[in-house]
C-alpha cells in the first residue's frame, strides 16, 4: 500500500511518498521559519496562507522524487488535529478532495500520534509496548504505548512544555528565532556546573514535569550578571544556557527513568522537536544503559514536524481498514489517548 | 458547450452548482462553521443526481473572495484537490460579481448599478461596484477593501447621484446606511449558481487558471496579524 502523507498543522508544510512493501520512497519539507521570524512566533493567518500556496508544488515535487503516479497511490492521509485550525483546514481540504478524485481512501492523522510513530520509519525501529517521550515546543508527556492506537497517559508538564522553555530562555538570551536550537547550540561553548538551577519536581513522586521555575532561575540569572547593553557578557549567557539546558535535560531524563521502572518497560522512544536536542539523546542513551534499557529517536528531520511520519501513521491506519467519510473534520484540541486503537 | 462546476464558501452560505450549457443545478446551505463538514459531501450529491463524474467536467469554478479568509481557503484547497486530481482547469469568480448577477437574476427588471459590500470585519467592506452586461455582470470600478467613511466620501459613489441600489450585509455600517441610494438590500449572499453562469463565458473566453493557481483573493493583505505562540498545549491530551 502507498500512501501520500500531507502535514500542515503549524508552520511547516510536509509532503511524503511512503509504502509498506518499500518503506519511505520520497519527502519534501517547505518551512515559513522565516516568514513568523519578524513576529517572533507563528501567525495563524499567515501560515494558512502559505500551505495553500506550498502544498501543490510540494506534492509534485514528492511525486517526481518518488516515482510515483496517481493510479499508485492507495490513500491519502493528512493531519486532522491537534494544531492550528486554519492550518489544519488546508492540507485536510486539500488531501480529502484530492482522495475523492483519485477514488482512494483518505484518512485524518493525530499530529503527536505521527510523531509517536517517527521513530518506525528508521532502519532499526523500536517495538511495542513502549513508553514515549513526546516533547516539544507544545508537548511535554510521558505516554504508555501498548499497541498501535493504544496509548496511556502517564503524566505531563502542568505548565510550558519543554520547547516552549527553550524558547522562552532563548528570549532571555536575546537569541534569534525559533530558539530552541539557538540555546542548545550556545549551551555547547558553555562551562558546565557555573550555574546550578533547580530541577523541578523531581523530588516529588509522579510523572508530571513543571518547567515555569526553570524559567525564573533563568531570568534571574540573566538579571543578575547584565551588563550595559541588557545582557550578560557572551561566555556568561553560554553558562547561563549551558545550567538551563542541563536542568531541562536532567528532568526529562530522571522522568524517563521512572516511567520505565514504573511500567517495567525497557523501551523509551522520543519523539518531538525537542527529541533533536543532542545532550537529551547522549544523556539518556548514557542512563538508560545503565539501567538495560534503551532509547529510540528519529532522525533529525524527522524530529520537527514533517510529513514523513503522516504517511507512516495514516498508512498503519489504512492497513488496519480505517478511513474518513466525505465530510472533513479537523481538531484543534484532541486528546491522544482518545484514539482508536488498531 | 461545457460542464462547469461551481463551489463557494466565501461567506456563511455553502453552495455548490453545475451548468450544463447553461442549465443550472445547485444545492445551497446556510452552513457556518460546518464548511468542511459540508462541502464535499455536496459536491458528491450534486454530480451524482446529474449522473455526471468529475473527469466529465470542463472546468471546476469557485468563489476566490473577497470573503471569510478560512471559508475562502477550504474552497480552494478543496478546489486545488478536486482540480489537480482529475486534471481539470479552474475558473476563480469574483465573490461581489456573482452576488451582483444573483441580484439581477432575482430582479430582471431592474437596471441600476449595483454597489455590493460584504462585511470585512475591523470596520471595513469588501466593496465592488457592477453593471449589467448581457446575461451577466461587468465590474465598473476595482474591488477594494476599505472603510465606510472612505465609500461614502468617494467619487465614484459620488458620480452615480444616488442612482443605484446598494446590495450585501456590509450596508449594514450606519455611515452606509445614510448613503442616498434607490434602495438598498442587504440580505443578499454569494451563491455558487452564479459563479457556475459567470465561469462559462469565462470559460469560453480562454480564462482559466491551473489547479495550483486556484487561489483566494484576499484583498486585505497586510494587517497587524496577531501571532499566536502556544500551538498545541497539554490540554491536548485531557479528556
Amino acid at each position: 500500500m502507498r500512501v501520500l502523507g500531507l502535514e500542515t498543522s503549524c508552520d511547516e508544510t510536509g509532503v511524503a511518498v511512503y509504502d509498506s512493501e518499500r518503506g519511505l520512497l520520497a519527502h519534501v519539507l517547505y518551512t515559513q521559519i522565516a516568514l513568523h521570524a519578524e513576529y517572533g512566533g507563528v501567525v495563524p493567518e499567515l501560515a494558512s496562507r502559505d500551505h495553500v500556496r506550498k502544498l501543490l508544488p510540494l506534492i509534485n515535487e514528492v511525486m517526481e522524487k518518488s516515482d510515483t503516479g496517481p493510479a499508485d497511490i492507495d490513500a491519502i492521509a493528512y493531519t486532522s488535529g491537534p494544531g492550528l485550525v486554519g492550518a489544519l483546514m488546508v492540507g485536510a481540504s486539500f488531501g480529502r478532495s484530492l482522495a475523492y478524485a483519485w477514488k482512494v481512501p483518505a484518512i485524518g492523522v493525530h499530529h503527536m500520534e505521527g510523531h509517536l510513530l517517527a521513530p518506525m520509519l528508521e532502519a532499526n525501529p523500536p517495538e511495542f509496548p513502549f513508553v514515549a517521550l513526546l516533547v516539544s515546543g507544545g508537548h511535554t508527556q510521558l505516554v504508555k504505548v501498548n499497541s498501535l492506537g493504544d496509548y496511556e497517559l502517564l503524566g505531563e508538564s502542568i505548565d510550558d512544555a519543554a520547547g516552549e522553555a527553550f524558547d522562552k530562555a532563548a528570549k532571555m538570551l536575546d537569541l534569534d528565532y525559533p530558539g530552541g536550537p539557538q540555546v542548545a547550540r550556545l549551551a555547547e561553548r558553555g562551562v558546565d556546573g557555573r550555574f546550578k538551577f533547580p530541577r523541578p519536581m523531581v523530588d516529588r513522586p509522579g510523572l508530571d514535569f513543571s518547567f515555569s521555575g526553570l524559567k525564573t532561575a533563568t531570568l534571574t540569572a540573566v538579571n543578575a550578571n547584565k551588563q550595559a547593553n541588557g545582557l550578560p557578557d557572551d561566555q556568561t549567557c553560554a553558562d547561563i544556557a549551558n545550567a538551563f539546558q542541563a536542568a531541562v535535560v536532567d528532568t526529562l531524563v530522571i522522568k524517563c527513568k521512572r516511567a520505565l521502572e514504573q511500567t517495567g518497560m525497557k523501551t523509551l522512544v522520543i519523539a518531538g522537536g525537542v527529541s533533536a536536542n543532542k545532550k537529551l539523546r547522549a544523556d539518556l542513551d548514557s542512563e538508560l544503559a545503565k539501567i538495560g534499557a534503551k532509547v529510540f529517536y528519529a532522525r533529525h528531520e524527522f524530529c520537527t514536524d514533517n510529513g514523513a511520519m503522516i504517511a507512516y501513521a495514516g498508512c498503519q491506519r489504512l492497513l488496519a481498514g480505517q478511513h474518513e467519510t466525505l465530510a472533513i473534520n479537523i481538531k484543534a484540541r484532541w486528546p491522544l489517548d482518545s484514539l482508536s486503537s488498531l | 458547450m461545457s460542464l462547469i462546476l461551481a463551489l463557494d464558501t466565501s461567506t456563511d452560505a455553502c453552495s455548490v452548482a453545475l451548468n450544463a450549457d447553461g442549465v443550472i443545478t445547485s444545492l445551497f446551505e446556510v452552513a457556518a462553521k460546518s464548511h468542511t463538514q459540508r462541502l464535499l459531501p455536496m459536491v458528491d450529491e450534486l454530480l451524482k443526481a446529474k449522473g455526471c463524474e468529475l473527469t466529465d467536467l470542463d472546468a471546476i469554478a469557485f468563489g476566490r473572495g473577497p470573503g471569510s479568509f478560512t471559508g475562502l481557503r477550504i474552497c480552494a484547497g478543496i478546489v486545488q484537490g478536486l482540480a489537480f486530481g482529475a486534471s481539470l482547469p479552474v475558473i476563480p469568480v469574483s465573490t461581489l460579481e456573482a452576488m451582483a448577477l444573483g441580484f439581477y437574476r432575482a430582479n430582471p427588471d431592474i437596471h441600476l448599478p449595483l454597489a455590493v459590500a460584504l462585511d470585512a470585519r475591523m470596520n471595513e467592506v469588501y466593496w465592488g461596484l457592477c453593471a449589467r452586461s448581457g446575461e451577466l455582470v461587468e465590474p465598473l470600478v476595482a474591488e477594494q477593501v476599505i472603510s465606510p467613511d472612505v465609500v461614502v466620501a468617494s467619487t465614484e459613489v459620488a458620480r452615480l447621484h444616488g442612482d443605484f441600489i446598494g446590495i450585501g450585509p456590509g450596508w449594514h455600517y450606519p455611515a452606509m446606511q445614510t448613503l442616498a441610494t434607490v434602495n438598498k438590500v442587504l440580505n443578499v449572499h454569494p451563491h455558487a449558481e452564479n459563479m457556475a453562469l459567470i465561469a462559462a463565458k469565462l470559460f469560453a473566453e480562454g480564462k482559466v487558471v491551473s489547479a495550483l493557481e486556484a487561489q483566494p483573493v484576499y484583498l486585505r493583505d497586510s494587517v497587524s496579524w496577531q501571532k499566536r505562540q502556544r500551538i498545541r498545549d497539554s490540554n491536548d491530551f485531557l479528556v
